[in-house]
């Protein structure tokens, strides 16, 4: 009797001790969940949940030159900001903005990634080429873009280009009509994050099984676009509709290459610029400027959900 | 409004000394924090200093920031830490004027939004002894309601430089009308060269003057909006028969403040500043010939931009009397500095009379010829034209210059904003 008695005794103590050492590990990684994340939750507090909740509340003040206003005008400062031109073809920007950017940088993007993807030999250094722009800050590019490649002088670069085949000198940055400002502010962009998709696809690439792939070949497939449209296309779905709702909330985002390559002008002014403008430039107009940016906060939440709607993103199975 | 833009250009060179200079500041305020602490052992209550912050924008002129070290140091009273701010001035300024840890002493320009909303104090003691010295415009474009709230440090006529030898060479005189400078500018395009710069916005830095050169103005006196009418919108439209004449320069590196353009030959007149006359005098020598913005017709009159900086004190600084003394002390005490400032990095004229009538190297060649422009036709701000209204005008000026967009249809929008503004302002 001992004996059995001695062995449940046995595991009943492992059983205690291992229990006791989960409870522990449990403490355990309830503090080490807090070390590592607590700085980023405290940071995202203050840095962001703070000025959101300051600016929701100065948008129901008037306020100029101050932020901690006193004269409370309701909601004057949203049907001021929601009947101001400007700012509405401020949204109007955006729009041809993304219209060009969003189905370009898509299409160019997933064309990299299979290329890449397909290539055999020094993978590596062609994913990184692509890739490497992106670590680039988007107000480095811009001064490249507007001082060498495209200013308007004989000695720029596209200028000097045009000038072989006899083309005269253009003003990019300063025509209006045709608004030929358009193309160095979507080629920055381009080429700024490409490769940030690209790499966004290539991973989606990856986890597409060849079991698919060697399926449709038994079945007669084609190589080329009808393995592309039957089978690559529908499996990388999850990545498109991601790529999609990044870049077009990055196009809504736009300030660093407007700001810098055209300025705050109202032809090509998206809402943020508008909004620095107002807000934190010389106007110095916190009230009107929260407003708008909460109304843009808003556009930007509704436009996701509907996406969210019309390609499911996030469904189980995704 | 233009005002003094700086060079917002950072070569590699320039970071490397800023942040040499960063360095210096930093060990020059340390060596200070040890000079200035607690009085000795049972010393009495004095030789406390207080410290102060000075804000400059980057002037583009080399030495300048140098001589702003200089002057701070000098000033024994207080500790004054001179910040020089590379960049977007106004925006930095806007915020720092926020709370009390922005500047003690700040350069700007003045609006009436700084008073509303309690930014500067008036500092009528300190310039009431000297006041007759000032020109009336520079005093009037710092005063609200009969007080006077800043200092003018410098004043910067922005007129029309042209090459002399171009110009002969064309068979072409200055420009008298507007319509003399649009068919100028055309005549003297050719391949290499265009006919003018006048920034790389298409013009809008001539908005102010076109419309003084009509006989209008941005605000009447009885603070209504001045821009309205058929002669304003004829000047607005000749700016835009000007950005159309495919004569001037457009999207170059550098911009209208910036005399690049003229002194590399790619233009043959420019719009510009008179702080601009020792960097093209370097390049160009005697080949420089100014002109006012010209009238717009026989009815009108030449006008000329009387812009510049001023110096103010913040209303949130910890130490307004200080402060107060420090400005007294610099722009109106110490005559020598003013005359430095003024006129060894980039030619100003010194807002006080009794020096600029001192002031030998404006006395000659193209610098005394702008000088006079200013005294004939110059405009200085209005106080109560804010940063809001002056958004809406340049919008109108886009529209008319370079869409080509109806002025009267232009200007009816910007009214609209005008008028907001000023039932908010005056009621």
């Amino acid at each position: 009797m001992s004996a059995p008695a001695k062995t449940s005794a046995v595991p009943a103590t492992a059983g205690e001790r291992r229990g006791s050492r989960r409870r522990k590990g449990i403490a355990g990684n309830a503090l080490w969940f807090w070390i590592f994340v607590g700085p980023f939750v405290i940071g995202l507090l203050i840095f962001s949940y703070l000025p959101i909740i300051w600016s929701l509340v100065l948008s129901f003040f008037e306020a100029y030159n101050t932020a901690t206003p006193s004269k409370f005008v309701g909601l004057h400062n949203y049907v001021d900001m929601l009947t101001d031109h400007n700012f509405l073809s401020s949204l109007g920007t955006f729009t041809i903005f993304a219209v060009f950017i969003v189905p370009l940088t898509f299409v160019l993007a997933l064309a990299l990634a299979l290329l890449v993807n397909q290539v055999k030999i020094a993978r590596a250094f062609f994913r990184s080429v692509f890739f490497l722009p992106t670590a680039c800050s988007y107000v480095v590019a811009s001064l490249i873009w507007k001082l060498s490649i495209f200013n308007g002088v004989r000695f720029g670069l596209a200028n000097t280009v045009l000038g072989w085949f006899g083309i005269e000198n253009i003003a990019w940055l300063s025509t209006v009509d045709p608004p030929w400002y358009w193309i160095p502010l979507v080629t920055v962009r381009l080429w700024l994050q490409l490769g940030f998709y690209m790499i966004l696809f290539i991973a989606g690439l990856q986890r597409i099984s060849p079991t698919l792939y060697e399926a449709a070949y038994v079945d007669g497939a084609k190589p080329g676009w009808q393995v592309f449209r039957y089978i690559t296309l529908p499996q990388l779905r999850a990545t498109s509709v991601a790529v999609l709702i990044l870049n077009l909330i990055a196009a809504y985002q736009a300030f660093d290459e407007f700001y810098n390559l055209v300025g705050n002008v109202n032809y090509a002014r998206p809402p943020l610029v508008y909004l620095y403008g107002i807000s934190l430039g010389s106007i110095q107009d916190l009230g009107h400027g929260s407003a708008g940016a909460l109304i843009l906060a808003v556009i930007i939440m509704l436009v996701t959900l509907l996406q969210n709607r019309i390609f499911g993103f996030g469904k189980a199975g995704d | 409004m233009p005002a003094h833009v700086p060079n917002a250009g950072l070569t590699r060179r320039d970071l490397l000394k800023r942040t040499g200079g960063l360095a210096a500041l930093a060990a020059f305020t340390a060596a200070c924090g040890g000079n200035t602490g607690r009085p000795s052992s049972g010393g009495g209550g004095g030789g406390t200093k207080v410290n102060l912050s000075q804000w400059y924008h980057q002037y583009g002129e080399t030495g300048t920031q140098q001589a702003a070290l200089k002057y701070a140091k000098a000033y024994t009273d207080a500790n004054v830490a001179v910040q020089w701010t590379p960049g977007d001035y106004g925006a930095k300024l806007s915020s720092g004027l926020l709370s009390s840890k922005g500047p003690d002493v700040f350069e700007s320009q003045f609006n009436i939004g700084m008073v509303k909303s309690n930014q500067v104090v008036a500092l009528d003691d300190i310039i009431a002894d000297v006041k007759d010295d000032f020109l009336p415009g520079d005093l009037a474009t710092n005063t609200i309601d009969g007080k006077i709230y800043g200092i003018r440090m410098i004043i910067d006529p922005q007129v029309i430089y042209y090459r002399k030898s171009m110009l002969d060479k064309a068979g072409i005189k200055p420009p008298e009308t507007v319509d003399d400078l649009i068919a100028a500018s055309k005549e003297l395009t050719t391949n290499k060269v265009k006919g003018m710069f006048v920034g790389n916005d298409g013009g809008n830095g001539m908005g102010g003057p076109a419309l003084w050169s009509s006989g209008g103005s941005y605000l009447t006196e009885d603070n209504k909006p001045g821009f309205t009418g058929d002669r304003a919108a004829k000047a607005f439209g000749k700016l835009h028969e000007l950005y159309a004449s495919k004569s001037i320069l457009l999207g170059a590196p550098t911009d209208w403040w910036d005399p690049t353009a003229i002194n590399q030959g790619l233009v043959a007149m420019q719009w510009i500043g008179m702080w601009a006359v020792p960097g093209m005098q370097k390049v160009l020598g005697d080949d420089i010939g100014v002109i006012p913005f010209p009238k717009l017709d026989a009815e009108g009159k030449p006008a000329v931009y009387s812009g510049g900086w001023t110096q103010f004190v913040s209303a949130k600084s910890a130490n307004v009397d200080a402060a107060k003394k420090f400005v007294k002390w610099l722009w109106i005490d110490k005559s020598e500095y003013q005359e430095d400032w003024s006129l060894n990095y980039g030619f100003h004229i010194p807002p006080r009379k009794s020096l600029a009538a001192k002031a030998s190297k404006l006395q000659s060649g193209v610098a005394a010829d702008t000088v006079k422009l200013n005294e004939d036709y110059g405009h200085t701000d209005n106080p109560a034209w804010t940063p809001k209204m002056g958004t809406a005008f340049t919008d109108l000026l886009t529209n008319c210059i370079k869409k080509g967009a109806d002025p009267a249809a232009e200007i009816a929008k910007a009214e609209k904003t005008v008028n907001a503004e000023l039932s908010r302002l005056f009621g």
